[in-house]
């Protein structure tokens, strides 16, 4: 690791400033992409900024319509929460799927979403329950948010305060998890939705995206038969040492219709 | 039984400080005044160092030198020795390039050694490291076997044309010709045993310390037998004798072959202290284990079965090429050959048998023994062969495996590839297992599992390994630089608690139980008034530590033998004491008693008169109640059994399930049931490890792909099922102990059973082959090509 300033204001007004006062600066949030990175020495930020000293970013609080989780609550805060396993059990089970133990322990939504690690799980439920992110400025639809490869909406300085999920009428997630580092080879979120039936895929692409092809298909007929004649365009998928484009677009068919079975679809 | 005696399922001594965090593992030491080395490593595959800029980093803030293979070389030091001398068979001398600490001129695999910084903190060293520049000339690299064999490949080393280290062969060609030209049938079998990394939980670390007061060294190290690392690097390395130089290997978490070998780390921080006048201590990252730790493994193999009509084995027929990586590693060259050819006639009858195995070099790091070491590979090999064979004849692969046994009437059985088998009861390791597995309802389970929409299969395999490596005369006739004997002292102190000095060391095996039960059994001492003193040349005999299942077949034995020496000396002692005759004394349950009278004494009184000679028979016998014994074993011993695995794949995903393991394995006479248990746990999960998860992947330019736990699998305890594990046991017929040794046998004959279970779970696809680890990705390809 190089040398850094560490940071832990007590406020989003002082973390702007820091962050207004240092070009190199990063945010710490859980730390679980951050940290190992700096340790492989392959990240060398000037100065940490750690969030965790922040009042009222590590709520989970029922809305009426919405849940709406803060930036640093944990996994495991999401993943044993009565509010969110009320309300959503699909985002509870997601969370309680992310990594292991140690990670589900220190790893955070915000950080999740902000870093949008193209094998992650949370952006799947963000996107497919379409959420909003609130950051220090303003909000931002799911549909607006992941833009590419560890790239996202969020601009110089912003950072994201909470997400509100809207209570689906019914979602399930369904992962096929990296053998080795189980992250999500693919992940498919499927949810019906006051803004309709939505399906959000991680892991396959370089960004959480809509596989709209299964929307529709869906649509027409809510049921593990409806996928069958659907194949995903294995073109732009991701392809590593795990699997090849191929074989994920193929478990995207299989883990959404894994989710639309356990909905009974 | 002897409470705590052979046999007993005594809990570890060993775990309380491992469990309570007080172990004491090299980078747990710190000596004063220490610096600490970071190694600058190569980030090619294969390059020439057109310069090498150290000023930046030695004027660098906490840095005390910087030194390169130039500095070490101008200095006298001589390169990594390997241990074991392949010839081959038109009888020339394997290929043997030199292997400096840190490299000279060239780099030959990603990870070689370049140069070391010294500095007062790690993160100093670090730093300073960044700070070398060096100017590569990226050379053209091999790094497979395909590619390094490849009409025209860029040479490894010029002096290996081809890239080949050796062409060896073993077995009757002739007579094996003659075999396949009366067969009946011909089955073969192209296939691949992947490259693995042996992933110690403990990293390498090392810790060398120069005392100029005394112009003495100490190393602590990492090792698995710090007297041949004292050997192997005083004599030929550094030029240090060993009075001057002691090494230490504390408690070591973990090896599985990994940390036999002689690393260019230990040379580096003990020739470096003495440059420094300062300890110098190295400990492995993670990211550096996976460059630098020997891999195990890599063999591509063509065999051919011969059969009769009737499904007996006539002849068998192998053609392997083994990589041995970019250097030879300290046993690399014996793995592929002696340890692996030699087993080939795997618990079969088969009359003739020809392997040629050809060593080649890629740009790859050194490859070495890992878990099995050699014969892994070939029950890989053998039973997968075996029940592709039993595919083809139709005659059911248990009947298939039973006809070609040896039987137990046939021992010992000379196998046409140099061994002698001293006993065995296969037949009855099959029916143990068969039983243990459920193995008749097999049928109900797959239907059952159909009934989920899932393909269930069975596979079986037989195995049987080599332990204890032995006699050293043949070993040296096979190419051995070394001895493969073991030592043993046992010191009764005078109030009679006992502590024993063994050449064997432990990392992971218990020998702090297991050597104290064999002193209870022997002389009824109490357990816990016994202690192991294991891992510092400073205080136990020369020794050749642990590897390939010896530490009981070879260390135990030795120990036994001494300890037969001071129940001798003791029944000469008690004689006097009790004024009979020594042939007149019987010791059991630690007493001496004249036989047949109630006239006795306790053997700590023994002890004290050996120490206290007041009353003693000093004209005819030495003060003292303290013997050493040296046991070079007569033969290898020969574990064996049969492993059955279950599996369950998911047809739309691949995924393959192991849900019952099921393993009888004959080990011999057992010392601790419970260490043994979990031996086989632990060996049958490295290789449910190798059959389904573990993978080294190196792309074509030698860069490492798998080099990180991200990208490199291990099993893990969801990946398992409970296993059910038996013995049963046919004494080794050559050491007194009857036993042979139970480490590895896991990883050697789960692999192929896992598989033989994938491929039979296909069947109804007529997918007969399946390379290894059978991913989820795979297994899905081979459905789909199948079904396309």
């Amino acid at each position: 690791m190089y040398e850094f300033n560490y940071h832990r204001p007590t406020s989003l007004e002082d973390v702007s400033e820091i962050l207004a006062a240092n070009d190199e600066a990063k945010i710490l949030a859980g730390g679980m992409t951050l940290l190992p990175t700096m340790k492989m020495r392959l990240a060398q930020p000037s100065d940490l900024v750690d969030l965790s000293a922040i009042d009222g970013l590590s709520d989970i609080s029922d809305t009426g319509d919405a849940i709406e989780i803060g930036a640093m609550v944990r996994h495991a805060d999401v993943a044993g929460s009565d509010i969110v396993q009320n309300a959503i059990p699909a985002l509870a089970e997601l969370a309680n799927s992310i990594g292991d133990a140690q990670v589900r322990n220190r790893g955070t939504l915000g950080g999740s979403i902000a870093n949008s690690d193209p094998a992650s799980d949370y952006p799947a439920a963000v996107l497919g329950l379409d959420a909003v992110i609130k950051t220090n400025k303003r909000e931002i639809a799911a549909d607006d948010y992941f833009k590419g490869l560890f790239e996202t909406a969020l601009e110089a300085n912003e950072l994201v305060v909470s997400v509100k999920f809207p209570k689906p009428k019914k979602a399930a997630y369904a992962k096929f998890p990296n053998p080795a580092s189980r992250y999500a080879v693919v992940g498919v979120m499927v949810a019906e939705t006051d803004s309709g039936l939505r399906v959000a895929v991680t892991g396959a692409g370089a960004c959480a995206y809509r596989a709209t092809e299964i929307e529709a298909a869906l649509g027409k007929s809510f049921s593990t038969d409806a996928l069958a004649g659907i194949s995903m365009d294995a073109a732009d998928l991701n392809d590593d040492l795990h699997a090849s484009s191929e074989y994920r677009a193929h478990l995207i068919g299989v883990m959404a219709g894994r989710a639309v079975s356990t909905l009974g679809g | 039984m002897t409470e705590n005696g052979i046999g007993a399922a005594v809990r570890r001594k060993e775990d309380h400080r491992f469990i309570t965090g007080k172990g004491q593992y090299v980078d747990d030491i710190n000596r004063p005044n220490q610096l600490y080395a970071v190694i600058l490593r190569s980030p090619l595959a294969h390059g020439k160092i057109k310069s090498l800029e150290t000023d930046a980093a030695k004027a660098a803030p906490g840095v005390v030198a910087v030194f390169t293979g130039a500095d070490m070389a101008a200095a006298g030091v001589g390169g990594l020795p390997c241990g074991w001398g392949i010839t081959s068979s038109d009888g020339s001398p394997m290929a043997e390039p030199g292997h400096p600490p840190l490299a000279v001129d060239v780099v030959h695999h990603v990870g070689d050694q370049v140069a070391v910084v010294l500095a007062e903190t790690k993160a100093a060293a670090r730093d300073a490291v960044e700070l070398i520049e060096v100017d590569y000339d990226d050379l053209p690299a091999v790094a497979s076997l395909d590619a390094a064999g490849a009409e025209g490949a860029p040479l490894v080393w010029d002096d290996a044309p081809g890239n080949i280290c050796f062409d060896w062969e073993i077995g009757d060609a002739a007579a094996t010709d003659a075999a396949f030209a009366k067969a009946a049938q011909v089955v073969s079998i192209d296939i691949v045993n992947n490259r693995l990394i042996a992933n110690a939980m403990e990293p390498r670390a090392a810790i060398g310390d120069y005392d100029s007061g005394k112009d003495e060294y100490t190393l602590f190290t990492t090792s698995q037998n710090p007297h041949v690392i004292r050997m192997l690097m005083g004599a030929f390395v550094l030029g240090i004798p060993e009075h001057k130089l002691r090494v230490v290997s504390p408690d070591v978490g973990g090896g599985f072959g990994s940390k036999i070998f002689h690393y260019a780390e230990e040379a580096i921080v003990t020739w470096a202290s003495k440059q420094v006048d300062r300890p110098v201590k190295w400990t492995a990252d993670r990211s550096e284990s996976f460059i630098s730790d020997a891999h195990g493994r890599d063999h591509v193999s063509h065999a051919e079965l011969a059969l009769s009509e009737d499904g007996e084995f006539l002849g068998l027929r192998v053609d392997t090429r083994a990589n041995l990586g970019a250097y030879l590693s300290t046993f690399g060259p014996a793995v592929p050959t002696i340890l692996y050819a030699t087993l080939l006639a795997g618990t079969y009858k088969t009359p003739a048998i020809h392997a040629r195995v050809r060593g080649m070099f890629t740009h790859t790091v050194p490859v070495d023994a890992y878990r099995g070491a050699g014969r892994p590979e070939a029950s890989y090999l053998l039973e997968r062969l075996v029940d592709r064979a039993a595919k083809v004849t139709g005659i059911d692969p248990i009947e298939l495996r039973r006809r070609n046994f040896i039987k137990p009437d046939e021992f010992p059985y000379q196998t046409p590839v140099a061994l002698e088998y001293d006993i065995g009861d296969y037949d009855a390791a099959v029916d143990k297992a068969l039983e243990l597995a459920d193995y008749d309802n097999f049928a109900q389970r797959r239907e059952e599992s159909a009934s989920r929409g899932k393909l269930r299969g069975v596979g079986i395999a037989t195995y049987i390994e080599a332990c204890g490596i032995a006699p050293s005369n043949v070993a040296g006739a096979l190419g051995a630089r070394a001895g493969l004997y073991e030592a043993g002292t046992v010191r009764v102190n005078p109030t009679g608690s006992v502590s024993v000095f063994t050449g064997s060391h432990s990392h992971g095996q218990g020998h702090e139980t297991t050597f104290a039960q064999l002193v209870t059994e022997a002389l009824g001492v109490d357990f816990d008034n016994v202690s192991i003193v294991h891992g510092d040349t400073a205080k136990v005999p020369f020794g050749m530590g642990t590897y390939g299942s010896r530490s009981a077949a070879v260390g135990g034995v030795a120990l036994m033998n001494a300890l037969e020496k001071i129940r001798t000396k003791s029944r000469k002692i008690a004689a006097h004491l009790l004024e009979a005759s020594a042939e007149d004394i019987e010791f059991k349950d630690g007493k001496l008693t004249v036989v047949g009278t109630d006239r006795s004494v306790a053997f700590g009184d023994v002890a004290m008169a050996a120490y206290v000679p007041h009353n003693y028979p000093l004209d005819t016998l030495e003060p003292g109640l303290e013997e050493t014994a040296f046991y070079d074993p007569k033969n290898f011993t020969f574990p064996a059994g049969c492993h059955i695995c279950e599996v369950e794949i998911d047809p739309d995903t691949g995924v393959v399930d192991v849900v019952s393991f099921t393993a009888a394995d004959d080990f011999g006479r057992i010392i601790n049931p419970m260490i043994v248990e979990g031996q086989v746990h632990g060996g049958v999960t490295q290789g449910i490890g190798q059959a389904l998860y573990e993978q080294c992947v190196y792309d074509d330019s030698g860069q490492l792909l798998s080099g990180s736990m991200m990208d490199y699998c291990l099993p893990r305890a969801d990946n398992l099922p409970n296993f059910a594990v038996t013995t049963n046991v046919t004494p080794c017929t050559h050491n007194v102990l009857g036993v042979k040794g139970c480490g590895e046998a896991g990883a050697i004959g789960t692999p192929p059973a896992v598989i033989n279970a994938v491929v039979n779970a296909l069947s109804e696809y007529k997918i007969d082959d399946m390379p290894m680890p059978a991913t989820p990705e795979r297994v899905w390809q081979a459905i789909q090509s199948a079904t396309n």
